[in-house]
């Protein structure tokens, strides 16, 4: 079973840097890591390729300058090899570029039985780039798949919902967008952040995927940021001290929002 | 060059992440009841941690020390406790001298399952008559047949009550350097006991043992290498042990130098930050530069040795500069929590009880001082 992961690298949220006032986007020139939400899936692939016993996970990612820090994170993991788009006139490509050139270097990737991403970047939050993916690739789309099997050329995908999950099934390949926090990613191990290093990655230029410049990049953006503002500074909250009432308080702040 | 590549930065997040997820939650149990649970030998060697820094020939994961020390500031960053590095990498210092002088009976017997998780391995050298004076050893082991029989004590014995197998230092020859060899006794072997389980000031999570060898009977094919050369033996091993309790001195410096300084950013005494005064300031700058200057020096001597280079000496200078910078740094952090800092459960005052060990244990600050004195010619 061949499995595709799209992973995005994004500047660490540890250190996020800062927005770049001109473009109102986020300045991404420095080291970037693996998203932690496509680690999720990366997981996953690698679970369900362990699981059908042959194939292998490739990686697709996009990102400026050749950055294959988060790559190399990914396949430390375990993923066989990876896809980079590395391209100046990317610059700027809002999500619908964006599943355009995932699109093509997905078709690049090779056959794949099946193609995983996370619900949405933790940097950008659109959460529309999988649906557009599939569709750009006419294939079925799931999301929010939260336990994911396979059996035979069907998927079978528990997908959560406020209430709980859905069981849904779909014929392979499809694209699944899956939420965070459903599997526990593997570390990297030793020998693995060693065998990474020599693990091909394959970088191309959107003219490599047949892609015109002026459908991506700010030239093909459809989607424009036209301000953008501090976020309100959150309340503090209300801190009761216990003088063996407290439960009292606690049950009226609850009903007073209508939760109980 | 000290600066870690770009793999050893993946192999210490990889060691933090671990610490965070496996360690942590456990730890302040851990450090109550006195011992590591053996599974964690087994989850951290699955993760290939135990590994790391040895060949693959003997089960390991491969890497140099340069790595095995990326690896141990993971932990150390992520608020690892000085009892839990000594007792969970116990093998740093049990498996070692059979690697490079053992038989393939003795790694697979011992060295294999022992990366593996499967088996806790501990050296035994110290005795109750004499500290740091390896050459003193009375410990003795008297050849039998095809069996060594072995009579005496030791002290202050790292893992020592969980091991399953002591790499015991002997005395099979003469007095001196020269009569002295290693050996591996299973901890099941009639009269090998565990006379004490020793409590301490500090390293809590560590069980530390008396123990004592009545007429233990130990086959011959458990001596390490040959017959004499046990002292040489230990002290090959001793450079790597004073990188790795330099590594535990300034990791232990840094991780109290970061709790300090966010508790002096959030804590507000006379209306504003404690950071805000300026003595306060001067105090984490002095912690800051200590600790840089114990992680550079201890970086670029484990750098030094790894190139092939002689570093008995500068071993000896790293482990003081390091270990000395984790006494200090450990005591202002307390200082900077105030009453908060003396209370028993505060992070930072485990890593002063635990900083406490460095200068006396892997070769006292006096005793490395007067080697290194010989060594680089002043006397």
């Amino acid at each position: 079973m061949n499995v595709v992961v799209c992973v995005k690298q994004i500047p660490d949220p540890a250190d996020p840097g800062a927005l770049d006032p001109n473009t109102k986007t986020l300045k991404r020139d420095g080291k970037l890591i693996l998203d932690e939400s496509d680690s999720y899936g990366v997981e996953m692939a690698l679970q369900l390729v362990d699981a059908a016993g042959s194939g292998e996970v490739t990686l697709v990612s996009m990102a400026p300058n050749g950055e294959v820090s988060g790559l190399r994170t990914a396949l430390a993991m375990g993923a066989a090899k990876a896809v980079l788009v590395s391209d100046d006139a990317l610059a700027g490509s809002d999500a619908l570029g964006t599943s355009k050139v995932l699109a093509k270097a997905i078709a690049r990737a090779g056959e794949a039985d099946l193609i995983l991403t996370a619900t949405e970047s933790s940097d950008g939050y659109t959460g529309t780039v999988p649906e557009q993916i599939a569709e750009l690739l006419q294939l079925p789309s799931v999301t929010f798949a939260k336990e994911i099997a396979v059996d035979g050329s069907t998927l079978k995908v528990q997908r959560q919902t406020e209430a709980g999950y859905d069981e849904v099934e779909c014929p392979l390949p499809a694209v699944v967008s899956v939420t965070a926090g459903v599997v526990e990613p593997r570390y990297p191990s030793f020998k693995g952040i060693m065998a990474a290093k020599s693990k091909p990655v394959d970088q191309v230029t959107i003219a490599d995927l047949g892609i015109d410049a002026a459908s991506v990049g700010w030239a093909g953006a459809g989607q424009e940021i036209v301000e953008i503002a501090q976020a309100e500074a959150r309340e503090a909250g209300t801190i009761i001290e216990d003088d063996g009432e407290a439960f009292a308080q606690v049950v009226k702040f609850l009903d007073d929002l209508k939760v109980v | 060059m000290t600066e870690l590549t770009d793999e050893q930065i993946a192999l210490k997040d990889t060691a933090r992440r671990f610490t965070e997820r496996h360690i942590i939650p456990n730890l302040e149990e851990w450090e109550e009841t006195g011992r590591l649970p053996r599974e964690l030998h087994r989850v951290a060697a699955a993760q290939g941690l135990l590994g790391v820094g040895h060949s693959e020939e003997v089960g390991g994961e491969g890497g140099t020390l340069l790595d095995a020390c990326a690896m141990q500031e993971g932990f150390m960053e992520a608020g690892a406790s000085g009892g839990l590095m000594a007792s969970l990498f116990t093998h740093g210092i049990a498996v070692p001298h059979m690697i490079a002088h053992g038989s393939p009976h003795l790694i697979d017997t011992y060295v294999r399952p022992t990366l593996a998780g499967e088996l806790i391995g501990s050296l035994a050298v110290t005795e109750p008559g004499g500290g740091s004076d390896v050459a003193g050893i009375t410990t003795r082991a008297q050849r039998d047949g095809e069996d060594y029989i072995i009579n005496g004590s030791k002290t202050f014995i790292t893992s020592g009550v969980r091991a399953d197998y002591v790499t015991t230092a002997v005395r099979t020859g003469g007095t001196g350097h020269s009569g002295i060899s290693m050996i591996v006794v299973d901890s099941n072997t009639p009269g090998f006991s565990v006379t004490r389980e020793l409590r301490k000031m500090g390293w809590h999570a560590s069980d530390t043992a008396e123990l004592s060898y009545v007429d233990a009977r130990v086959p011959a094919q458990n001596l390490i290498g040959e017959l004499g050369q046990g002292f040489y033996y230990i002290a090959e091993q001793f450079v790597v042990e004073r990188i790795f309790l330099a590594l535990m001195g300034y990791g232990h410096a840094a991780r109290a130098l970061s709790l300090a300084a966010q508790y002096c950013k959030d804590r507000i005494t006379f209306g504003k930050p404690l950071v805000a005064n300026q003595v306060v300031r001067s105090k984490l700058v002095e912690m800051h530069r200590q600790v840089e200057v114990a992680r550079t020096y201890t970086l670029e001597v484990a750098r030094r040795h790894v190139a092939g280079d002689n570093v008995i000496a500068e071993a000896c200078l790293a482990k003081q500069t390091a270990v000395a910078t984790a006494v200090d740094v450990t005591n202002e952090a307390v200082q900077l929590f105030g009453g908060a800092g003396y209370m028993h459960g505060t992070e930072v005052e485990r890593h002063y009880r635990d900083a406490r060990l460095l200068p006396i244990g892997g070769g006292a600050t006096e005793v490395l001082t007067d080697l290194a004195a010989r060594l680089l010619g002043y006397s």
